[in-house]
């Protein structure tokens, strides 16, 4: 399909726009008239809320207007509250505490909304929420995860008695004891998978506006539907059509930016009571205590080998920390999200598996790239590398001798999931190859003439991938004989204008240039739109494009065969042309005689322009996977870590284009690596977010990386038809297990086998210290 | 109190009135409507809003209006020429997908034509260095160190 078909290296569309200045993003939309908004943030972890006087704001200069959780409630706006739903074994439900928009008699975390106040500039209002007077009571508070689970800890929902919503087990652990007790080795890892703040670099903001008894709201979005709907319905109480969500080009989505958040509900609400229209610009500071966090696992597991170092049992025990309301997915993502691979790229057949996702004073966590994948494949590369040492195998043949073969494909999960496809041990072959592993000991000996230590770490995943299950695609050719794509998939990085646009050029033969994108807008996109995340829009995107393509050749068709006066049967497609015998038409003319009444057969409506609802088996996903290798060099006496090398082989699947998937494997990896090497969300015991800015948080910066080699080992998917598997957040599961692993290699001649994420120089260099001292003593 | 400014963007004289403590950023993308330059933290640390101060990169957050009064200022709109062909560091990022959402790209611009300008031929190491200031969540900063050392080559070369 020449340059610009399925899988060329085509350039993006959308960066001319991007790198002139002239991207669209929420903050550069503004309406006269409007005012601003400020929100009073909870400076406490955990209180009561005595009173709130908003005397003295409503006085202030500029202020127009102050409202209170309980201002809302009156007028009748309802609560969040998870979409999860979870029992344990004995059938007793989890606790699901509601959320209202601003809280109203008692603060759960530090930077819950309190009141908004409204003004006419930004300034004013944010002088005007100074002026908000708030009295607390203050309560013990719980900053910790361990704590939180802890039988002592505060109780943050008195209601429930507990800060456990639920103690969820896949089976009773007896069943697997029995396993278990039958094994030769025996190994325990206890892990903390740390807490991180997504941060996408657009702060989050929000203009919403009230006209003609509809509400518009841009926002930086994933895609607004479902933002929509829970507009309409929580908080407007209106038909979901007259809630128009609208977000052009947003900074980076990460799965926290697909979320109806309170911020959403209180400017929507705000905009109708005022009738002007209202804009919140979020500063970075707030990015920190409102969009939800990630990860936060304490996981405790043991794993069962036989004497061929063959994996006969593994428990697992959870601890997840979904701060201070579950919120969207909280509690679904060590559960559904991670859990159902745990074994990861393992046959492993007898698994106990607990979780407990609790309470705490501390912001939320829901899904974040990866969304439970990235902490299961960690945990079972930690206990690879531990059974390696336990049984003096090496880290690649303990691996080897318990992957998946690809004779086992389809492969039935004991959580139930089916692999359909991947080649794991080709996966480890082509990046230890490419990471040149047998000659690594003669690197680590160069280095440690230098007085540096080397280590070299691999690690497998897979992870399903998909999301929701359905999604609607339309094209709209025009009598021009262009394309429009209305995607119900939304890009706020990926490329889609790029990829979508390769597409049609190889279903419609419509040349690349021609073909626009339109998404993000709540009014135009299809009906069904779901949005992109969870690694899902190659497939579910990909392959509705192509069934909506496949209707516009039927329907073409028919044109076709009428204008060259031919039988329907006897037409042919091929790269934008229908043919019959000698005559040929192309897509353009077919396009533009669609428009017209007359070269209508009976019975077709005029138009080209088709949309594919697509459902899949919501059982059903794809299961991108890989190896990845990183070496490092570690300099004992500063605990600073250098990141050498770094090899990335991924199975995405069939790849549409190359380019932006290895940007999406960079970027993914760059995720994982933030996380294994530098960012680290503290709470203290009071609550408080020591880590609230770019000055205390770690965010990983152009010189802790190294260049990164990506490569695929591509082997198509058997569930859909273009093969695709999802690529989005491979990089973010395959990182940090190699980072740690390579690490701990460096580190093994003084015994150290294991150091909690980030590995910063500080913990590094600590742990060389207590080696140190515990070999002296 | 609003105090007067005056000062060159983008090859055009403007002039405004503003607060004392308005940002050079805020008078850039609230008073001139130039929404290129952009605003991703409130510390000084993401660079999103650089732009050029008399040829210089600067944080445009960290920059009062009123110092700015009477210099050079070149934003990301103001770099590609007038028929609209980019910047030879605009055309690299491009090249070697420096970008993906798109909202740390103009200070990555701005700062890695400033690169460019200080070290002809720059090496990786020496690019990963000088982007401390500026973060990107979305591309692991492959795309964008490929780029500016390609467009410092190509610059040097006097290929730009
Ligand atoms: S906005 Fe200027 S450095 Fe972040
Ligand atoms: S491209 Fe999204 S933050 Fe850099």
């Amino acid at each position: 399909m020449g340059q610009y078909g399925i899988g060329q290296p085509v350039r993006r569309k959308e960066d001319v726009r991007l790198l002139t200045g002239k991207g669209s993003y929420t903050d550069d939309v503004n309406f006269d008239g409007q005012v601003w908004a400020a929100f009073v943030r909870s400076p406490q972890a955990h209180a009561k809320i005595l009173s709130i006087d908003t005397s003295a704001a409503k006085a202030a200069p500029g202020v127009v207007a102050v409202f209170t959780g309980s201002d809302m409630k009156a007028d009748g706006v309802g609560t969040l509250i998870t979409d999860v739903e979870f029992k344990d074994l004995a059938g007793k439900d989890m606790f699901r505490p509601k959320r209202d928009f601003m809280t109203i008699d008692r603060v759960r975390f530090v930077g819950e909304m309190v009141a908004v106040v409204l003004a006419e500039t930004q300034a004013q209002a944010k002088a005007g929420a100074e002026l908000v007077m708030v009295d607390y009571d203050a309560l013990p508070a719980v900053g910790s995860t361990a704590f939180a689970a802890a039988s002592n800890s505060p109780v943050i929902w008195e209601e429930h008695g507990s800060n456990v919503g639920v103690h969820w087990e896949n089976r009773p652990e007896a069943e697997i004891e029995a396993h278990m007790a039958k094994a030769k080795t025996r190994v325990v890892v206890d892990i903390v998978n740390n807490r991180v703040v997504p941060n996408p670099m657009e702060p989050r903001c929000a203009v919403a506006k009230w006209d003609n008894d509809e509400l518009t709201i841009y926002a930086p979005t994933q895609g607004g539907r479902r933002i929509q709907q829970g507009l309409a319905k929580i908080v407007m109480n209106l038909p979901a059509d007259k809630v128009r969500v609208i977000s052009a080009d947003v900074g980076g989505g990460f799965g926290i930016r697909g979320k109806l958040y309170p911020e959403l509900g209180v400017v929507s609400w705000a905009t109708r009571k005022i009738g002007r229209p209202v804009k919140w610009r979020g500063d970075r500071s707030e990015t920190f205590v409102s969009d939800y966090h990630g990860r936060d696992q304490i996981n405790h597991a043991e794993l069962g080998l036989d004497a061929n170092g063959r994996v006969v049992a593994l428990k697992v025990w959870t601890i997840v920390n979904c701060g201070a309301y579950f919120a969207e997915n909280g509690p679904r993502l060590p559960i559904n999200g991670g859990g159902r691979i745990i074994p990861g790229v393992y046959d492993i057949e007898n698994f106990y598996f607990s979780v407990k996702p609790v309470l705490s004073n501390t912001v939320p966590t829901d899904t974040y790239r990866g969304a439970g994948r990235p902490e299961a494949n960690f945990l079972m590369e930690r206990l690879m590398d531990a059974a390696a040492d336990a049984t003096g195998l090496a880290r690649d043949e303990i691996r080897r001798r318990n992957v998946i073969r690809q004779d086992q494909m389809p492969y039935r999960t004991q959580m139930g999931m089916l692999i359909d496809s991947g080649d794991f041990i080709g996966n480890m072959d082509m990046a230890m190859k490419a990471a040149d592993w047998a000659g690594f000991e003669a690197r680590r000996a160069e280095s440690a003439k230098r007085g540096k230590l080397r280590g070299i770490g691999l690690s497998n995943f897979v992870e399903p991938s998909g999301g929701r299950p359905t999604e609607e695609m339309r094209i709209q050719v025009t009598p021009e004989g262009k394309a429009v794509v209305y995607a119900g998939t939304h890009s706020h990085g990926q490329g889609h204008e790029t990829v979508w646009a390769q597409l049609i050029q190889t279903f419609l033969g419509i040349p690349f240039e021609n073909v626009s994108l339109i998404q993000g807008d709540t009014k135009i996109m299809p009906k069904e739109a779901a949005g992109t995340f969870g690694s899902r829009s190659s497939w579910m995107g990909g392959v509705g494009l192509q069934r909506s393509a496949k209707r516009i050749v039927e329907k073409g068709t028919k044109i076709a065969a009428n204008l060259m006066q031919a039988e329907p049967e006897k037409v042919s497609f091929d790269a934008g042309v229908f043919s019959a015998g000698t005559s040929s038409v192309t897509l353009a003319e077919v396009a533009k005689a669609s428009y017209e009444l007359k070269n209508l057969p009976d019975g077709v409506e005029p138009g080209l322009d088709e949309s594919y609802f697509l459902k899949r088996d919501p059982e059903e996903f794809n299961y991108p996977n890989g190896t990845h290798v990183i070496e490092v060099e570690v300099d004992p006496d500063l605990g600073k870590i250098e990141m050498l090398n770094y090899i990335a082989v991924d199975d995405c699947g069939k790849v549409l284009n190359p380019f932006i998937v290895h940007g999406q494997v960079y970027g993914g990896v760059a995720q994982g690596i933030g996380q294994a090497m530098t960012e680290m969300t503290v709470y203290d015991d009071e609550g408080q977010l020591v880590t609230g800015s770019f000055m205390d948080y770690g965010m990983p910066r152009a010189h802790h990386l190294s260049m990164i080699d990506a490569l695929f080992n591509e082997v198509p998917c058997k569930t859909n038809d273009l093969g695709v598997k999802g690529a989005g957040e491979a990089g973010a599961c395959g990182a940090p297990g190699a980072f740690v692993s390579a690490v701990c290699d460096a580190l093994k001649g003084f015994g150290i086998r294991h150091i909690d994420m980030p590995l910063t120089p500080d913990r590094v260099w600590t742990a060389i210290q207590k080696a140190k001292a515990a070999k002296a003593a | 109190m609003l105090i007067n400014v005056n000062m060159t963007i983008n090859g055009k004289a403007v002039s405004g009135q503003v607060e004392a403590r308005t940002l050079l950023v805020e008078f850039i993308r609230d008073h001139q409507k130039l929404t290129g330059t952009h605003v991703g933290c409130d510390t000084t640390q993401c660079g999103c809003c650089t732009v050029h101060v008399d040829g210089k990169a600067v944080k445009s957050c960290t920059m009062l209006a009123v110092q700015a009064s009477g210099k050079e200022i070149l934003t990301i709109e103001g770099l590609a020429k007038a028929d609209g062909t980019l910047h030879p560091v605009q055309e690299a990022f491009r090249e070697h997908h420096g970008l993906q959402c798109g909202f740390c790209t103009p200070g990555m611009v701005m700062v890695g034509v400033d690169i460019c300008r200080r070290h002809p031929n720059a090496d990786e190491q020496t690019v990963r260095h000088e982007l401390e200031g500026n973060i990107c969540r979305c591309t692991g900063y492959q795309g964008i160190v490929e780029a500016i050392v390609d467009a410092s080559a190509k610059m040097a070369g006097g290929q730009a």
